[in-house]
């Protein structure tokens, strides 16, 4: 598996840390209620398909990627860097 | 037909003629006082502890391919019962009880092994964190013995106790651990189930779930609408997609667990060993192919393969553990969809729509816990009250977070236990 | 025996091997398989469940008959396939499976038992008595099970791994794949081609047609030789490109030395990842057998194969050939032999309507129906129109049609698709990205098809990559067309095999479907067809047909097993080269490594550091006497210890102080330039992620160290939070773990033993506990911080990492003349144990601030990662287990850790569980064992005697809950 980190080019997976889904870029404010915190934190869309998670380019850059990826094919349809307003 | 050795005996005199269907493919019915969606190994299970325990049998198990296609038929095979934490201790040790007695219980051989397993450590924290586990698997009434480095080297010899890097120091050992024919588990699951009138369907996907005030009234399915009272959810790395149906979102995120298999070897690792420095666990089949695996690939996937870093990080670990293995070749690598939960414990509860329950977030733990869920969850399906094993198994436990149960301590990262 | 003038191998070297402990002589070039065949051995080994003789089946890696052991010790490879194995001299090869010898198999009396023993038995009996499964049973067929042997000796060989990068894999160098090749190096791309043979050509090798006006040895030689020229073009010989993965990496395994005597300082095999832009599967195609009665003798081989062993190694398996066939193609089999001089006795052609011949007798509309010969065949028993009679014949040539090698393209899920008119599958487009399949592997079967299909292949790969396509220009070569009826399963009587090596017979595929095992997964895993070392390669088509038709299903919709890599097995070893020994994980080592070691300290691994456990001194037996003599030496005088390993983070930026506010649960804006503080990170989920001291250097500059353990933890979540959800702030992290070589000095003397080294000694009004500012030591710019873990007046002395060996040293020497010295990790757990202070022991993930009486300094005033899911109730529950620390009371002046705790008088079960012990040891500063644990409710129990119940090491004792600062609480001689 390989993902085409903005700044670095292709690198192998192992490259790479995982976090999961993209939502974590999405923290609610400290008082949006337990419900809000519990979506945040714990649930997850999960899809059969298209998504967006967050990957960390630990043994590289050092920039965390937000990254839109097929979870059946493992297909990568783009890359973007976390800091960018990538959410 | 009841099997026996006698039986095969007759069948092989006689031509083996009169063997018959291990379960019937009946026409779905209309409707079922149950319906279990997920014909794998805790659905299959499910379904026989409902007809056996309970007495139920309107039951029908809804598989959208065939009996035991999902992780039951691609695990390491590795049972045991040794949790730490409150609610996996009691549960593992339910599970382990019926394990013991599977065969005669099921009249079919699930072949058994408890031949060990053993939880390398090698430092003096990893030690003490091995014997506050121990020690809690005592306190449950199961049983774990610490090994130290003699202790252990009578029985394991070909270990690599003086790794240049992590030497070994000894074991947490579980004897009543092992293995069982995995194929076998979900095969005899599903031939009790159907001798006792379960209806089990395959090639019947679910593709709805009907909701109507707020109670559960049956699902839709590539072969029909088909009514029911109650509806289980136990669809593991696909739990997801089958909740969304019902307009839920739940704390699992599916990832990808790769396992393999050598070729057959003469009997060479008589137990079950588990790496302390690096996810890595092995044991040998009866066929003589040693099975092993490591930790999961790490990213969100339903595509049951994986990639090489993860199956060249296991083959390294088993090289520093026992590198005797060097020369058994890999036969077959495969991959299973794990549903990962927050705290890698697993969720058997009703959920917040009447008459559908769920049962999910094994992890890549689900093989040991086959029976036991399944006598927990047809439990909560006939009674609408959790099992006491499994009663801390409650989906609003993150939330609240009353009685997580985050045996690695590596919070709330779905990948991470 | 040899055929003259035939085969394409050196005649001039005879190699001398021994199989068995025989000495037999082959030709370079010869596999194992050939030489033994060209000497007249047609027993090669065992089958798994009966123990049938088996012969050679085939020429290539797809065998599942012809498995031996070679090599002794460390280096015994069991099931290696006869038919790859290539032999040199002093190759030392045995049979294996066998017991007493290969000839009188003891166990071959299973096949007796055959009717008892048929699919899934097993899961049916050995259930009663329920003791002897255990005992008896499975002892018994675990012995019987299994093929070959591991030595049980560590692996002795080497083995290396390395990637690789190319515009185009091509796999498989048969006519397609030396095309392919051809026509993309041609063109300039970056090209790999990759085979598993010892020698590239593919079928080329093993047959007769022309290619130019050459023979297909010869243009291959050519192509090749010109393909060697290319810079652009890498040629890998024997190796097998065995996985398909994402994004264009395949996983190859090359056969660096099994082909001769072990080298020095060469590696066995190598593990290859190789991306490519694109490839081109060309990977050929496998004959597959027919079943019919007792078609497993040796002798029995498959057609394809007979002709390469004449073509290519100039052997021919037997003197008087039958040929049994469905196809025009098996044919050519009758017509190489003929023409070599050997006997053909028939071609046996289940087509009413197949090609009759003048040079040999083609009996039509016939079939092969039983076989004889204990140890080999002697004589088969043919049916046609006529009836039946009996054929000698010592060689059967099978073949029931070609599949093409599909295995690569589904190793990404994707499923081949049915072709009727060749009756097999190919594979489908698209179904690994960036792959096309030509060739045989591709269904097209005759010379010149494969080399177009090559050629194509290859200029769409070149269309793709944006390359120039060059014209296509194709060698003049045979187009014969393949012409099949199916014939899967002769009808009749008897066993007919279609797994060779699990002994998987038509009739347990019935007994299976019987049984209701229909689904084609069911039936794999019921019978264990296609589970053998060869995974079906051979017989898994044939055992879909058979299957297929006992379901009353086409075989499309009764569908495939799942391929799954490798394509033929791989040695652990090879997979994991380099994890043997030291070389699992990366060895980090301080600066003080090398002048701890001098003074005999035994190094333990924190992590991926080394840490030394103790200093021992001159006279000392056990690390508990070195310890209790460090902690007094530090509670006394003076002691040096290395926290390099420590975490440090460089953090810089106008927002750095309010980005550690967030990150921290206590406040850091609020810390003055020169003072440090203890700070608390929480995880999100509000337990507790690590602990530590971070500096504030400047206005906009602040150091914060982690635990060891944490370090890369702590690093990326910074970073996360920086870049993932305050990109607005301006702050840098930089790792500066490795730059700065850090030291405790600890105790009472510790500032006059800093005087000695630091150019402005300290007076003692300076550096009050906490302050933290730049110093130079011995002329060196360093870093000093009045911080304590031991709860003595102690310091930490940072230089940069080049200093750090001579400062060490320095430090030590000056230490021992106070009295003092270095002092290990043992002391040091003993020293902060004696003050409560926590490591990774109590913080382990599952606890809260709340949980080590820490909740307070979860600031009120802001926001920070953790603090709202840290007040979700059950977090906040009083029941929940809480920092204590703990001393024994009872007879038993013993505690351990991972030891739990009761109520005084309560049963040591789960249901009264109280608690645990996290941290324990003797101190010899209050002269008893001091620990540290969890208990429900703790704080508010302190004075009460609980129980602790050890059951793993059988120790049980009472213990008083006890305040966790056990020595100096209020904390005097740290701030003094």
């Amino acid at each position: 598996m390989r993902i085409t980190c903005p700044l670095c080019g292709a690198r192998d997976r192992r490259e790479f840390y995982y976090r999961g889904a993209a939502l974590a870029l999405e923290r609610p404010a400290p008082d949006a209620g337990e419900q809000a915190w519990d979506d945040y934190l714990f649930l997850r869309e999960n899809p059969a398909g298209e998504t967006r998670d967050l990957w960390y380019h630990a043994n590289g850059c050092g920039a965390w990627l937000v990254v839109r990826r097929d979870t059946r094919s493992h297909a990568v349809l783009e890359v973007r860097l976390a800091g960018e307003g990538a959410q | 037909m009841r099997f026996s050795g006698l039986r095969v005996l007759k069948e092989g005199l006689t031509g083996n003629r009169g063997w018959t269907a291990h379960w019937r493919d009946p026409e779905p019915k209309p409707a079922y006082d149950i319906l279990i969606i997920g014909g794998g190994g805790h659905g299959l299970a499910t379904a026989y502890y409902l007809a056996q325990v309970h007495g139920l049998r309107n039951v029908a198990v809804l598989e959208k391919g065939y009996l035991g296609g999902g992780n039951i038929g691609r695990n390491t095979t590795i049972v045991r019962a040794n949790y730490g934490l409150p609610g996996n201790s009691e549960f593992y040790s339910h599970s382990l009880s019926l394990w013991e007695g599977l065969e005669q219980e099921l009249n079919f051989n699930v072949m058994q092994s408890q031949r060990g397993v053993l939880n390398l450590f090698h430092s003096d924290g990893q030690r003490d964190a091995y014997v506050r586990r121990g020690n809690a698997m005592v306190n449950q009434g199961d049983d774990a013995i610490l090994l130290d480095r003699d202790g252990l080297r009578k029985r394991v010899p070909y270990l690599d106790f003086d790794n240049g890097r992590f030497p070994v120091q000894g074991a947490l050992y579980h004897p009543r651990g092992g293995t069982a024919r995995h194929d076998a588990v979900a095969w005899g699951f599903a031939r009790g189930a159907d001798s006792r009138g379960i209806d089990l369907i395959q090639n019947c996907e679910v593709t709805g779930i009907d909701v109507a005030n707020g109670a559960v009234t049956g699902v839709q399915t590539s072969r029909g609408a088909i009514r029911a009272k109650k509806v289980g959810i136990v669809v593991a790395g696909r739990s997801s997609q089958v909740a969304a149906m019902a307009g839920m979102r739940l704390p699992i995120e599916s990832h990808v667990l790769q396992a393999f298999v050598t070729e057959g070897l003469k009997p060479v690792i008589d137990t079950v060993v588990t790496y302390g420095m690096g996810h890595f666990y092995i044991s040998q089949s009866d066929k003589g192919g040693l099975v092993f695996g490591g930790d999961i690939d790490m990213y969100a996937s339903y595509a049951a393969r994986g990639n090489l870093p993860a199956v060249e990080h296991v083959m390294e670990a088993g090289m520093a553990l026992m590198p005797m293995i060097g020369k058994a070749r890999v036969l077959r690598s495969w991959g299973g969809i794990m549903d990962m939960s927050p705290d890698g414990s697993p969720i058997i509860d009703k959920t917040g729509i009447d008459g559908l329950y769920l049962n999910c977030g094994w992890c890549y733990g689900g093989f040991k816990a086959v029976p036991g869920s399944g006598d927990c969850f047809a439990h909560l399906l006939a009674t609408g009250r959790p099992h006491p094993a499994a009663a801390r198994f409650r989906l609003d436990r993150f939330r609240t977070g009353v009685g997580i149960m985050d045996e690695e301590g590596t919070g709330a990262q779905h990948n991470l236990h | 025996m040899r055929v003259a003038g035939k085969g394409v191998l050196d005649r001039s070297r005879s190699v001398p091997f021994r199989f068995d402990g025989v000495r037999y002589a082959g030709l370079e070039g010869d596999t194992l398989a050939s030489a033994l065949l060209a000497n007249g051995v047609r027993l090669l080994g065992r089958s798994f469940k009966y123990h049938r003789p088996r012969g050679v089946l085939t020429a290539g890696s797809e065998e599942p008959n012809a498995l031996v052991t070679v090599g002794r010790g460390g280096r015994q490879t069991p099931n290696t396939r006869a038919t790859v194995q290539e032999i040199y001299e002093g190759l030392e090869a045995r049979s294996q499976n066998a017991w007493p010898s290969l000839k009188y198999d003891l166990l071959s009396v299973n096949t007796l038992a055959a009717p008892f023993l048929g699919a899934g038995f097993y899961y049916k009996t050995f259930m009663w008595p329920k003791a002897f499964w255990e005992k008896l049973y499975e002892p018994a067929i675990r012995r019987a099970a299994g093929l070959g042997a591991l030595s049980g000796l560590p692996d002795a060989d080497r083995y290396e791994r390395a990637y690789a990068f190319c515009d185009l894999l091509v796999i498989g160098a048969g006519p397609a794949g030396l095309m392919a090749a051809l026509v993309a190096g041609r063109a300039g791309a970056d090209v790999i081609l990759a085979d598993e043979d010892m020698r590239m050509g593919g079928r080329l090798l093993a047959e007769t047609q022309q290619i130019e006006g050459r023979s297909g040895q010869v243009w291959a030689g050519e192509v090749l030789a010109e393909l060697a020229a290319m810079e652009n073009v890498r040629l890998m010989t024997r190796t097998t490109v065995a996985g398909a993965y994402d994004q264009g990496t395949f996983a190859a395994l090359e056969r660096v030395g099994h082909h001769r005597a072990r080298a020095e300082g060469q590696p066995l095999e190598c593990f290859w990842r190789i991306v490519a832009k694109r490839s081109v599967l060309a990977a050929g195609a496998l004959e597959r057998p027919i079943a019919f009665a007792d078609n497993d003798r040796p002798g029995i081989m498959m057609a394809g194969a007979v002709r390469a062993y004449l073509n290519r190694w100039g052997v021919c398996p037997g003197r008087a050939v039958t040929v049994f066939a469905n196809n025009d193609d098996a044919h050519r089999t009758a017509r190489d032999l003929v023409a070599a001089g050997v006997d053909v006795v028939a071609v046996i052609d289940s087509r009413a309507e197949a090609p009759g011949s003048d040079l040999f007798e083609v009996h039509r509309g016939a079939q092969v129906v039983g076989t004889s010969g204990r140890l080999g065949l002697e004589a088969i028993t043919l049916r046609s129109a006529a009836g039946e009679r009996r054929v000698e014949t010592d060689c059967l040539a099978v073949s029931g049609g070609w599949n093409p090698s599909v295995h690569l393209s589904c190793h990404m899920n994707g499923r081949p698709t049915w072709r009727e008119d060749i009756a097999s599958f190919v594979p489908t487009p698209g179904a690994v990205p960036g792959m096309m399949a030509a060739g045989a592997c591709n269904g097209a079967f005759s010379t010149l098809a494969c080399l177009r299909e090559g050629a194509e292949a290859a200029r769409a790969a070149l269309v793709e990559l944006g390359r120039s396509v060059p014209p296509l220009d194709l060698p003049a070569t045979e187009d014969e067309p393949y012409r099949l009826t199916p014939l899967w399963a002769v009808a009749g009587k008897g066993r007919a095999w279609l797994d060779f090596q699990n002994d998987v017979t038509v009739k347990d595929v019935r007994q299976a479907v019987a049984e209701n095992y229909r689904s084609v997964e069911h039936m794999k895993r019921y019978t264990t067809q296609g589970m053998a070392t060869d995974q079906g390669k051979s017989s898994n088509v044939t055992a879909l047909a058979v299957l297929a038709d006992a379901t009353g299903r086409g075989i499309p919709e009764t569908g495939t097993t799942s391929f799954r890599p490798p394509y033929s097995p791989i040695a652990i070893a090879a997979l994991g080269a380099g994890g043997q020994g030291k070389g699992f994980a990366p060895e980090r080592f301080t600066t003080s490594h090398k002048a701890s070691r001098e003074r005999g300290a035994p190094m333990i691994e924190a992590g991926l550091w080394y840490r030394p456990s103790t200093f021992p001194a001159p006279g000392e037996k056990s690390w508990r006497q070195s310890c209790d003599r460090e902690v007094r030496m530090v509670r006394a005088a003076v002691g040096v210890c290395d926290v390099s390993t420590l975490g440090k983070i460089d953090i810089q930026g106008p927002d750095a102080g309010k980005f550690l506010d967030f990150v921290y649960a206590n406040m850091f804006s609020t810390l003055k330039v020169g003072r440090v503080r203890y700070g608390l990170m929480l995880r999100e989920d509000g337990t507790v992620m690590d602990d530590g001291t971070t500096a504030r250097l400047g206005e906009h500059h602040f150091l914060m160290t982690t635990t060891t353990a944490a370090a890369g933890d702590v690093m990326r979540h910074l970073e996360f939070v920086s870049q993932g959800l305050r990109p607005d702030w301006d702050v840098r992290f930089t790792s500066v773990t490795e730059q700065w070589a850090q030291f405790a000095v600890a105790g009472p003397k510790s500032r006059a033993l800093l005087n000695e080294l630091l150019d402005a000694p300290l007076e003692a009004g300076d550096w009050p506990f906490m302050a933290c500012g730049p110093v130079r030591v011995l002329g060196v710019a360093g870093r000093l911080f009045r911080i304590s873990f031991s709860g003595e007046q102690a310091y930490e002395l940072a230089v940069p990492a080049r200093y750090g060996d001579s400062l060490f040293r320095a430090l030590v020497a000056r230490a021992e003349g106070l009295g003092g010295g270095a002092y290990g990790m043992e002391a040091l757990n003993v020293l902060r144990l004696e003050k409560g202070f926590i490591t990774h022991a109590e913080i382990h993930g599952r606890v809260t601030a709340y949980d080590i009486g820490m909740g307070r300094m979860v600031s009120a005033k802001k926001d920070c990662i953790g603090k709202t899911m840290s007040q979700r109730p059950g977090l906040m529950e009083a029941d929940r287990e809480r920092l204590v620390g703990l001393k024994p009371v009872g007879a038993v002046k013993l505690i351990t850790s991972g030891a739990h705790l009761f109520a005084k008088g309560a049963e040591p079960v789960r249901e009264n569980d109280q608690g645990y012990v996290t941290s324990a040891a003797y101190s010899p500063t209050v002269g008893h064992v001091v620990a540290l644990g969890f208990l429900r409710r703790g704080p508010e129990r302190l004075g009460e005697v609980v129980k602790m119940v050890d059951h793993l090491r059988a120790v049980e004792t009472l213990c008083e809950v006890v305040d966790p600062v056990i020595f100096d609480p209020e904390g005097g001689r740290m701030r003094g």
